[in-house]
């Protein structure tokens, strides 16, 4: 089996770029961002992942069956802005097989 | 004037750190902080995480690692100027430099280090166009003085432990209290929300959920905001302020207007030598400078410190020597007169 899945993360200049993240590295999705150099730097993970910046929010765009929200996500997002239904911190989505084929869009900064 | 060796702007854990390595050369040092209390992110962001990588601590909380480090540097008389953000830097002729906050307050210092991990924490603004026109004239994001609302009307906005915690404060000072949230629940602590529920219940506070502000009425100063409620139409409330509580975000703010060569939101330094950046005297350690090879840690930080001083003692003392000396051998002295040193064992002569 592949340890890689593929995404497909579209910035926030609305360009949409396909992505191939390991599973077997602990990664989150912010970290790929980052790792993928698809935000600039100092805009995106400010926290460090920890919910509490929600720099890293997206908005989850396919049918994924996501893991359900911690309180701690529910929180920040409750306190960011440009969020949506379909709002979602990307520190907080594990890089798993079960995501393979995901697509998101970056929220914009603020 | 506040005069010193060393101004170290954030007093994150690198630029308390400074403090120490700064003392053991007999370096005076004095700290700005946009932030009220000491610790950045780990007083005000996570105290209460775990942080698992500082050696010699298998764990330890964010705020006891800022506690400790307080501790660490008590003897070397760190000055604080605290609530206040480093604005504008003056290079002397001298080469010296004075560093003035947005509240005026002046520092004359031989060296500066920033340590200003990811920035100065700001409030987090809502996205409504007008709203820097009415800051300090009605939009307050920190509540400093509450005697300000004393009979006047507020409307408070957000959905945190602030914003709960405020509001219950002012029903008891303001004529007065709105509080609008997004969603109808609030994720502060429990007794908070059930202390706002009574106070709703009893008439004391004007609770609006799930809804936002979305405008600013006001000519010279507010007099009204705009809020739209889910399912209704938009409707104004009349009020004298409007305070949005939505926590703090990091921004690099004015240092980034200071000359200094910026990389992708962050300071470009000479990592090879001395972690300066490329206005000799002006040096950046910890998250908020960038080399080749850069990782945000705390303790890359706190050797970016320890060399940082180093190099400040060569300058600020350029005829000394110093041989670097460990503080097992030599101890450390604080600027008190306290002397830290390990016991001696007894020598006993041969005969």
């Amino acid at each position: 089996m592949s340890l890689d899945i593929n995404l497909k993360i579209t910035d926030r200049n609305g360009v949409t770029h396909d992505i191939v993240a390991p599973t077997d590295m602990a990664m989150n999705l912010m970290e790929v961002v980052r790792s993928y150099e698809l935000a600039e730097e100092g805009t995106i993970g400010i926290c460090g992942g920890m919910a509490m910046c929600a720099s890293c929010q997206c908005y989850v765009k396919s049918a994924h069956e996501l893991p359900e929200m911690s309180d701690d996500e529910d929180a920040m997002l409750a306190e960011a802005f440009h969020v949506e239904d379909n709002s979602r911190l990307g520190c907080q989505i594990q890089i798993t097989p079960e995501i393979d084929g995901l697509e998101v869009e970056l929220a914009p900064e603020s | 004037m506040i005069t010193t060796d060393i101004l170290i702007i954030g007093a994150g854990p690198t630029g308390l750190f400074t403090v120490f390595e700064a003392g053991l050369l007999k370096l005076k040092c004095h700290l700005i902080d946009a932030l009220p209390q000491p610790g950045g992110q780990c007083s005000e962001i996570y105290p209460k995480k775990p942080i698992y990588d500082i050696p010699a601590y298998p764990e330890i909380l964010a705020g006891d690692l800022t506690k400790n480090l307080l501790e660490q540097i008590k003897q070397f008389e760190p000055g604080f100027t605290l609530g206040e953000r480093a604005e504008t830097i003056d290079k002397q002729e001298d080469g010296t430099f004075i560093v003035t906050t947005n509240k005026g307050t002046k520092h004359h210092a031989k060296v500066v280090a920033i340590a200003g991990g990811l920035g100065s924490f700001e409030p987090r603004k809502p996205l409504l166009e007008n709203i820097t026109n009415f800051e300090d004239k009605g939009v307050e994001y920190i509540i400093k003085e509450p005697e300000l609302y004393r009979n006047k009307k507020v409307v408070i906005s957000g959905g945190g432990d602030s914003a709960l915690d405020w509001a219950i404060f002012l029903s008891d000072v303001a004529s007065e209290v709105t509080l609008i949230h997004r969603r109808n629940e609030f994720r502060g602590a429990l007794d908070s929300v059930e202390k706002v529920q009574e106070l709703k219940n009893l008439g004391k506070i004007n609770l609006i959920t799930p809804a936002e502000v979305k405008g600013i009425l006001g000519a010279e100063k507010v007099t009204g905001v705009v809020v739209e409620k889910k399912g209704e139409d938009g409707f104004i409330i009349d009020t004298d302020h409007f305070i949005p509580l939505f926590g703090l975000s990091p921004k690099l703010g004015p240092i980034g207007s200071w000359g200094l060569e910026i990389e992708k939101n962050a300071i470009k330094v000479n990592n090879a030598l001395d972690y300066q950046t490329n206005i000799p005297g002006i040096y950046a350690i910890g998250d908020v400078n960038t080399y080749p090879g850069k990782l945000k840690l705390i303790l890359c930080g706190f050797h970016e410190a320890t060399l940082m001083c180093q190099s400040a003692y060569k300058r600020i003392f350029p005829d000394k020597k110093y041989v670097m000396k460990y503080t097992t051998v030599g101890g450390v002295d604080g600027f008190d007169g306290t002397r830290k040193e390990a016991p001696k064992a007894v020598v006993k002569a041969i005969q």
